[in-house]
């Protein structure tokens, strides 16, 4: 393999040996390497987002037309808050463990993460949740009839979710599935960071180390800092209900907004642990398709560092209308605002890549400009709702519900394509289709826009969220409708994208090891990587050790990089 | 579902009585809402201006330095790492942008959220329950539901000041022209106020998901002249006392109905449902649901669950006759 | 020109390339978020002090857990003496304290077993009695479960060093256990705070 006065290899030679199917089975199952958990926590995440996504489009159906008979409130409700549980804790959650852990040791040169039986542990316990939680919808039976899925939302408020008004385990599975794929997510929050500072190659100080890896030891500072509050919450949820504890019962003094603070706490640094791969992401596929550096690497890390930091401190945003002093109304919509100026210097830094490059507009490169534009307007609309008297208008309503969408889809699932269209030579050995790449993000752009930016004014004309109907005379008709027609460009694009996928996989061109003419040391090893990652480790001067490699007369390490 | 619930969700327009129904946040009518309307536009133009200045850099970005067919690939651009003056200055610019909106948020926080009600302002409670909501006027002595009755102020003087609690879980009263919402928490006691400006019916609805039919708990403020919101009260005020007892009070009486609900002057007494001392004067049903029409009232007592299915009701299982009797009784408490 | 790093250089570089353990690290990130999920428990004790609608009240029911409370903090000293013997290969000493350690830890859980049984049995108090008793149990049963998953690996070391297998070949995880133990002596310095200082 390459060290710093070595050229790179041939493409190294790959022993495959023949395995039955039940081998082949057991070695899937057993795997403790990084890259095979990578793989699957990323594909159970898609399996993931393909079923919480036919619940939208099920929703969307409902809400088309007002005074709607597709579903009944029961269904509708259970259907809004398996959406959102499962998109975050089973699509956005596997999808920050699976990114990270395939990618890190790649990056850093390591052969695998510090500590490869706590990973596969943590993807089998998470997997485990999410059959927990799925298992509701036989097991979780309650007066309302035979088995049901939780009904609360995603955020569970109290004391709604109390034994008295959520009768049967509904609720308790709730609890359980997000609990136990919780404790999953802290083990790999945990084998992230012990990797990045202890299994890096020789020559690659922090300084040195690729932001992907910066932004997702980040991440896993605020997993291990952010999660616990919800499992506390949860552990507090469960005593109430199975104990008859008193955390949240109202009748006996407990706190209904207590379970909002620690709901929060947890609830606003988890957007921000599901946004940090797409940054990731952006910060790796921006300057290889830009032909430049990444603009500002010091300040964009400084700038992850801040959202960090600042994320802990806004969460009572999301309770401006609960009736907390002035003094928190203003404190809480200062901190929303000044978490904004980090986010945006990152957009700043991005587009100052692009700036002067030679902008290769292929899928990847396409993706990351709809993030660009998307992420641009939800950040401004999250600075709507950090203006609380503005928020007393629009908290709860569809103007909420669009400004997390675009967060989410605009920003989160739009990166998330960028990484995997991105690293798809480097996992499957092959060239995804370039057109049908292209087509599918232009169906995912039109169908997004047309189902989300209606909402906004949804929102402005009083539609509140969560309500499974909505009479004709409310004039929310038309907007509902243009919504939900979005949807079926949406359901194009993520065919499309699946068949790619699948087909390439089979049919795809052979991508070689470094299709992109990368810089950082995924795209030193084979695509894709036999199992050891590198024949020899790297050792490294700057953290762009590929480019230094390629271009020794004009090494990043000449210029202090 | 019945047709009759069908019909029942169809418009809720009682005639006489001009009734905001497109409720929208920028065509306030009542201070508190103003304020928001004031904050909301100059917010968007502030980040619409970002927008445009950043999105148009971008698109700028992207339309001038793509690849072009002809481009040598060979050749890299110039490897630019970053320029600190630029970063100081995209920094210290929205900070300061940021400190703008933070005054002028706090200046409006403070006029809407710690406004102490006038003298003379009228103290309403609003009680949220799954999914309807009990409306009580300590200083008259009223109980009654769904609709609040206020004195409009044109000149700004009336302000209703409403307090606001639950019996179960946690809820939320918006109604978009007349204020931001609050939530109704229980163990909690909010504040919150309004003037409207107009005579009028407000429509708003629950804000805080509640359960299963949270989307029929809707709210219709009524906003009269003084006078006419005085003969309302004093008409609630008092129980409804006919000459002769009609054969559906009896039946009334006779059946579990009196423990969930209140009738000023007879047996029920009942705590749990909405007081129906004055049904007969509201203009709507189920919570805003469908208009209080001899039909509308019929299919509600006859099988709740079709028009509303998890409400807290039971069908009561009436025979027509019953039936008959019953919603005639229900429709002469005015 | 290639660059003027010569392959003894590289050499050079990858013997001098030392970076922090893996399992120091790790074990401290352990710590860090349990820190937070004991953070969110306090905070409820905290918040709900003063405010249970009837009693038992804690001044008439509680007791100051002394004995206990200097049985698990000195288990801390005698895990450290357990350590320095096994540093200095005197496996006889290790097991010695080792045993201590394991002995005092469990003084701590009969302790509030015994409280508990009082708390329950004589004073009424249970978790659903009232917003004390589900703080107390709550929080206090937390610090406790994690002794009882520290008394278990404690054991564990116990048994495997008393069959003979060289424990001596072990002092980094030894030394990550008796970090873990610590952690949980600290904590309780927290709860104790809170719970029997600031709460009564």
């Amino acid at each position: 393999m390459a060290t710093i006065d070595q050229p790179l290899p041939a493409k190294a030679a790959t022993m495959r040996e023949e395995f039955s199917w039940s081998e082949s089975l057991y070695n899937w199952v057993a795997t403790v390497d990084h890259k095979r958990l990578g793989l699957m926590y990323v594909v159970s995440a898609l399996v993931f987002l393909v079923i919480a996504g036919i619940m939208a489009s099920i929703i969307r159906l409902q809400l088309a037309f007002p005074n709607n008979h597709v579903i009944g409130p029961d269904t509708y409700n259970r259907l809004f808050t398996m959406h959102g549980t499962t998109m975050v804790f089973f699509v956005g959650m596997p999808m920050v463990a699976g990114f990270a852990n395939y990618l890190v040791p790649l990056m850093i040169g390591a052969r695998d993460m510090a500590f490869p039986r706590l990973n596969a542990f943590g993807f089998w316990i998470f997997l485990f949740g999410g059959v927990l939680l799925y298992f509701s919808y036989i097991g979780g039976g309650g007066l309302s009839g035979a088995g049901s899925a939780p009904d609360v939302g995603w955020f569970a408020y109290a004391p709604l979710t109390e034994r008295a008004f959520s009768r049967g385990a509904s609720t308790d599975y709730w609890i359980l599935g997000i609990f136990t794929a919780g404790i999953g997510s802290i083990a790999s929050a945990i084998n992230v960071i012990a990797t990045a500072i202890s299994m890096r190659c020789p020559g690659m100080t922090l300084a040195r180390m690729p932001m992907f890896v910066w932004v997702m030891v980040i991440d896993s500072w605020l997993i291990l800092i952010a999660i616990p509050p919800l499992t506390a919450a949860q552990i507090m949820l469960a005593y109430d209900r199975f104990l008859g504890a008193n955390f949240f019962n109202t009748q006996a003094g407990g706190s209904a907004v207590l379970w909002q603070h620690f709901f929060w706490i947890f609830g606003h640094p988890e957007v921000y642990i599901l946004i940090f791969p797409a940054f990731a992401i952006l910060s790796e596929v921006i300057p290889v398709f830009s032909r430049k550096p990444l603009f500002g690497r010091p300040a964009m890390v400084a700038a992850v560092i801040a959202i960090g930091f600042i994320s802990l401190g806004v969460w009572a945003h999301h309770m401006f209308a609960v009736g907390m002093t002035a003094w928190s109304n203003t404190f809480f919509a200062a901190s929303s605002m000044l978490v904004g100026i980090p986010t945006g210097i990152k957009i700043f830094n991005w587009t100052a890549t692009m700036f002067g490059g030679k902008l290769r507009m292929d899928t990847p490169m396409l993706y990351c400009c709809g993030f660009l534009f998307q992420f641009l307007v939800a950040g401004l609309t999250g600075i709507m709702l950090a203006v609380s008297p503005f928020d007393w208008q629009l908290h709860d309503s569809y103007f909420n519900v669009a400004h997390f969408h675009f967060t989410l889809i605009g920003g989160l699932v739009f990166g998330l394509l960028v990484g995997m269209y991105y690293w798809y030579p480097k996992v499957s050995g092959r060239m995804y289709n370039e057109r049908l790449g292209k087509l599918s993000f232009w169906l995912f752009v039109i169908g997004f826009n047309t189902t989300f930016i209606p909402q906004h004014f949804l929102g402005f004309l009083g539609m509140p969220r969560r309500i499974y109907t909505y009479p004709a005379a409310r004039g929310w008709e038309t907007f509902n409708l243009i919504s939900s027609i979005g949807v079926i460009f949406q359901i194009a694009a993520v065919g499309l994208f699946a068949w790619n996928v699948v087909y390439s996989a089979i049919k795809g061109k052979q991508a070689g090891d470094d299709p992109w003419d990368a810089w950082t040391l995924e795209w030193a090893s084979t695509s894709p990587p036999p199992e050891y990652n590198f024949e020899k480790l790297p050792v490294v001067r700057s953290s762009r050790p590929l480019w230094d490699l390629k271009h020794p007369q004009d090494p990043d390490w000449k210029f202090g990089q | 579902m019945t047709d009759l619930g069908l019909l029942a969700f169809f418009q809720v327009q009682v005639p006489g009585i001009p009734e905001h129904r497109v409720t929208d946040i920028f065509k306030p009518l009542a201070s508190p809402a103003a304020a928001e309307r004031d904050i909301a536009w100059f917010t968007i133009a502030v980040t619409t201006l970002i927008f445009i200045v950043v999105g148009g850099i971008i698109v700028y970005t992207i339309m001038r330095f793509r690849r072009r067919p002809g481009d040598d690939l060979r050749q890299e651009p110039p490897q630019v790492y970053g320029s600190n003056q630029i970063e100081l200055a995209w920094t210290v610019i929205p900070i300061l942008i940021a400190f703008v909106l933070i005054g002028v948020t706090a200046r409006v926080v403070w006029s809407v959220e710690n406004a102490s009600p006038p003298p003379s302002a009228l103290h309403v409670k609003v009680i949220g329950h799954q999914w309807w909501w009990e409306v009580v006027y300590p200083d008259y002595r009223i109980t009654t539901a769904n609709e609040i009755h206020v004195p409009y102020s044109p000149d700004g003087k009336e302000a209703t000041y409403l307090e606001l609690s639950s019996v179960d879980v946690v809820h939320s009263f918006w109604v978009p022209q007349l204020s931001g919402k609050v939530d109704l928490i229980p163990n909690r006691l909010n504040y919150m106020w309004i003037d409207p400006k107009q005579a009028g019916v407000y429509v708003g609805n629950c804000a805080e998901y509640c359960g299963t039919q949270h989307a029929n708990m809707l709210l219709r403020v009524v906003a009269e002249d003084r006078s006419t919101f005085r003969a309302w009260a004093q008409g609630q005020q008092k129980a409804v006392e006919p000459s002769v007892v009609s054969t559906g009070r009896t039946t009334f009486e006779s059946l579990s109905c009196v423990n969930c609900h209140v009738i000023q002057g007879t047996k029920a007494i009942g705590k749990f449902g909405p007081d129906l001392s004055h049904l007969g004067s509201r203009s709507t049903l189920g919570a805003g649901m469908m208009t209080n029409t001899r039909e509308h009232l019929k299919a509600w007592i006859n099988d709740p669950q079709e028009i509303k299915p998890g409400c807290l009701m039971p069908s009561m299982k009436l025979t027509s006759t019953e039936l008959d009797g019953v919603a005639s009784y229900l429709e002469s408490l005015k | 020109m290639a660059a003027t790093v010569t392959p003894a250089d590289v050499g050079a570089l990858e013997r001098e390339w030392t970076l922090p353990d893996r399992g120091t690290v790790g074990i401290i990130l352990l710590m860090i978020t349990e820190s937070s999920l004991f953070t969110i428990f306090v905070v409820a004790y905290l918040v709900y002090i003063g405010r249970s609608a009837t009693g038992p009240f804690p001044k008439d029911v509680l007791e100051v857990p002394i004995v206990a409370s200097i049985c698990l903090l000195s288990s801390s000293l005698t895990i450290v003496l357990a350590e320095n013997a096994l540093k200095r290969n005197q496996v006889g000493r290790f097991k010695l304290w080792w045993l201590v350690t394991i002995l005092l830890g469990g003084e701590f859980l009969t302790a509030t077993g015994v409280e508990w049984h009082h708390l329950i049995y004589k004073e009424g108090l249970t978790i659903s009695t009232n917003l004390f008793g589900t703080t107390y149990y709550s929080l206090v049963g937390l610090h406790a479960s994690h002794v009882i998953v520290g008394l278990f690996f404690l054991l564990l070391v116990m048994l495997v060093s008393l069959m003979g297998f060289p424990i001596q070949h072990q002092e980094r995880r030894v030394k990550f256990l008796s970090w873990y133990w610590h952690f949980v002596d600290a904590i309780w310095i927290v709860v104790f705070t809170v719970v029997y200082i600031i709460g009564r």
